[in-house]
């Protein structure tokens, strides 16, 4: 059945007529399917946009050089002291509110385009120091392993391993126990256990994230301190942090592990049986092994959450980024430190705000990775049993 | 049971490892249940208990206690005010407004404020108070001569109904209520009409194919996937900085209007947006529970599609799309990335009025209160937590309950 009018004459009666209205609602709800797709195209271009605002626009750098004598609006060679920082020729300078082009170094003059880029040729007195124009290039961006703003050095490998870090331990939490209550509940527990521990593992999902981290911070990491000493473990960590991010997905590996598992038809666990294999043999041996694909994808999807996961590294992970391997450091992650420098009035020209998107883009990369590699597993698993 | 020798000799021990594998299984379901437990403990060990609290004047020797002012008659606290306060700050206050005229409450908040000046200078948990009561006032009397010690119960009607107040005696949750409910409102209003309809175009209309459907369907599984602080990102570009016009309210004339876009519209549609995946999946699966004989009897009878829809599928489904929405929505209530991203403030005292104001919810007081260096403010925050879930239950209890009537009407 659909909106088209058969051409067919039928009994006047019967005949469909064009309706425009229903038309109409057809319409719209394929909009507001077509809205959908909006939201990512939507993300995917901001971020895109503000990545590409972040890796154009210019910052400027000392150059420890001013001015040795006063120019005129129109003369194209400065005085310089020879001292200070290597200006190469084509960069761009900033005199006062000026930007200029160096032409060509003469010892210690300097050969220059004035006024370009939009800006007018103006008089300068001595001692005006020069700006040297620098972006931000891709390559320093993602092979750098400093992040300080202030001094313009913007490597996203702190961040980036501190994110890893964390999800590393969080992987190393939620991973074994994961699929040990899958097991536990697709193997073992009655219909009646299975009826108690699903809604418990439900709550552990609907705990607001803030109040993981709230837990964190005030519940595992004095734990630890007192555990392996306050010396070795500082009051903002990692270790707390991928740990209680490892509470979180629990339930997320659980769940998809335990569908996977009980995909697996009964006829092979009958077989298993038959041949004298114990529980534990047919659980770990047999259907295990037949749904690897789908504990694959949920391990994947897991580690796609913990990347993702904002509050209880903001709280517990520490503030600062910081390159290191000690997971009882502090170290800010991605997330971590978009929620940090984006907390209060941002300003929409300032540097903060348009890293926000270029490190928006690699956690939105690294993530939407993930979910399209485990949704390539699970078609993988489809296949095998149908 | 035949046992063959060549058999016999490891089944023991094979025995043993499945009992082995058996306790590692319940000890790693256990573990769920006990972080749970932790984290439950925690919040209530935090939410309750004594606190020593130094005062400029101390409340006793007055013969009074700062919790009960608002009983006492305006007069008493006028005359502790001409008592206490110096000469020139008394009469500045009073030329303000005479003070004599002033409501009670108004004189109690300036008593505490001017008079008293409460300070918490520590704060030790439930499990402390109630084990250790003699190590506590030992260790007051001792380091904390001048403080009164008292049990202190973070979480009361008075922390629900006061606003943010940077006294942490003083402070409540009830701007940041306001906040969430005006967020949820909002985010209801955007993601429940385009969510309901994006799932009845997939599941009614389009054709499975297509390849227009194919994309949308796994837009949206992928859509869900997008960590929350992306939606932020999103939010601060679309809506706080692209339409702040809007958003900010400007557009409907400067009375009322906030000077930027970080505005309770944006925040609530950043969250609708956010939830519009999860709606949308919700929705499909209770569209898909309806019994397609159902459809087929209204198609037979010469029903549009539109008419089969509205008519007999929606009403059918409406407490599977209700359930689902609610789920959605306590995802939307707990959410805190998003909310700091697209620019929440830090501290709001009025309560807001319109979409236009500048705007705070539970979880962002929570993440401050929890950020601060002192102490008293982690009690706070654990009173907060504990105010999130059970506003949490009570949501997600309505939507068991939604589901329960439902299956006891079919």
């Amino acid at each position: 059945m659909d909106g088209t009018h058969s051409r067919q004459p039928m009994a006047s009666a019967l005949h469909r007529r064009p309706r425009r209205t229903e038309a109409l609602i057809q319409v719209l709800l394929g909009l507001s399917g077509l809205i959908t797709v909006l939201v990512t195209l939507g993300i995917v271009y901001e971020l895109a946009r503000g990545a590409w605002d972040f890796f154009r626009h210019p910052l400027w750098e000392e150059t420890h050089r001013s001015l040795a004598a006063p120019v005129g609006p129109a003369t194209p060679r400065f005085l310089l002291p020879t001292e200070g920082r290597e200006l190469p020729e084509g960069s761009v300078l900033r005199v006062g509110d000026e930007l200029v082009r160096v032409v060509a170094v003469e010892g210690e003059t300097l050969v220059v385009e004035r006024g370009i880029q939009g800006t007018g040729p103006a008089p300068h007195p001595a001692g005006t120091p020069l700006l040297l124009q620098s972006r931000v290039s891709v390559w320093a961006f993602l092979t750098g392993r400093e992040w300080i703003p202030q001094l313009g050095r913007f490597g996203v490998l702190p961040l980036l391993t501190a994110t890893l870090m964390v999800s590393l331990i969080a992987m190393a939490v939620a991973l074994p126990l994961g699929l040990g209550i899958a097991i536990y509940l697709s193997e073992y527990a009655s219909p009646r256990m299975r009826h108690l521990l699903k809604p418990l593992l439900e709550v552990l999902t609907g705990v607001p994230t803030v109040v993981y981290g709230y837990f964190a911070l005030t519940w595992v990491t004095p734990g630890l301190r007192r555990l392996l000493g306050a010396d070795t473990v500082g009051v903002y960590n990692m270790a707390s942090a991928g740990l209680v991010v490892g509470v979180l997905v629990i339930p997320l590996v659980s769940s998809m592990s335990e569908d996977a598992l009980r995909a697996v038809p009964d006829s092979l666990r009958e077989a298993a049986y038959a041949l004298g294999a114990t529980r534990l043999e047919t659980a770990l041996q047999v259907v295990v092994p037949a749904a690897f694909s789908g504990l694959t994808a949920a391990f994947i999807v897991a580690i796609s959450r913990a990347i993702g996961e904002t509050m209880i590294v903001a709280l517990a992970a520490g503030a600062g980024p910081r390159l290191t391997l000690n997971p009882f450091q502090a170290a800010e992650t991605l997330t971590g430190h978009i929620v940090r420098i984006s907390g209060g009035d941002l300003s929409y020209d300032s540097i903060d705000y348009r890293s926000i998107f270029a490190l928006g883009l690699v956690l939105f990369t690294l993530t939407l990775g993930l979910n399209l590699l485990s949704q390539r597993v699970v078609a993988h698993f489809r296949e095998e049993y149908r | 049971m035949n046992r063959s020798p060549a058999f016999a000799p490891n089944l023991s021990s094979r025995h043993r490892k499945g009992l082995i594998g058996l306790a590692l299984f319940q000890l790693a379901t256990l573990s769920s249940v006990v972080a749970l437990m932790a984290l439950l403990y925690t919040l209530v060990d935090h939410a309750f208990g004594y606190a020593a609290i130094e005062y400029q004047v101390y409340p006793g020797d007055l013969g009074m206690d700062i919790y009960r002012l608002d009983d006492l008659p305006p007069e008493t606290l006028a005359q502790v005010l001409a008592e206490y306060l110096p000469p020139q700050v008394y009469r500045s206050l009073d030329q303000d407004r005479p003070l004599a005229g002033r409501p009670g409450p108004e004189l109690a908040a300036l008593v505490i404020q001017r008079v008293f000046q409460p300070k918490v200078v520590r704060t030790w948990s439930l499990t402390e108070s109630l084990l250790q009561r003699e190590r506590i006032a030992a260790q007051a009397r001792a380091e904390l001569p001048y403080a009164e010690v008292r049990f202190v119960d973070w979480i009361n009607a008075r922390f629900l109904s006061r606003p943010q107040s940077s006294d942490p005696l003083r402070a409540g949750v009830r701007t940041a209520i306001l906040g969430s409910l005006w967020l949820m409102a909002i985010a209801l209003f955007t993601g429940l009409p385009l969510g309901v309809s994006a799932a009845i175009y997939l599941e009614e209309y389009a054709d499975r194919g297509h390849w227009f459907h194919r994309l949308v369907q796994a837009n949206i599984h992928n859509l869900a996937g997008v960590p929350s602080i992306i939606y932020g990102i999103l939010g601060l570009a679309v809506f706080v900085r692209g339409l702040a016009p809007i958003t900010s309210g400007a557009i409907f004339g400067p009375a009322g209007a906030t000077v930027n876009g970080r505005t309770l519209l944006s925040g609530g549609m950043t969250l609708g947006l956010l939830v519009l995946p999860l709606v949308i999946i919700n929705t499909q699966e209770a569209i898909r529970a309806v019994p397609a004989s159902l459809r087929e009897a209204a198609y037979g009878l010469g029903a549009t599609r539109w008419q089969v829809v509205w008519h007999h599928v929606l009403p059918v489904a409406l407490p599977g799309i209700m359930t689902g929405t609610i789920l959605a929505l306590s995802r939307a209530l707990g959410e805190t990335a998003p909310l700091v991203v697209v620019g929440a403030s830090t501290f709001i005292t009025f309560d807001p009025s319109g979409p236009f104001d500048r705007f705070t919810a539970l979880p962002i007081q929570i993440y401050q209160w929890t950020a601060r260096p002192q102490d008293v403010f982690r009690n706070l925050a654990a009173a907060a937590s504990i105010t999130l879930l059970v506003l949490l239950l009570l949501l997600n209890s309505t939507a068991v309950y939604i589901r329960y009537r439902a299956r006891q009407g079919r």
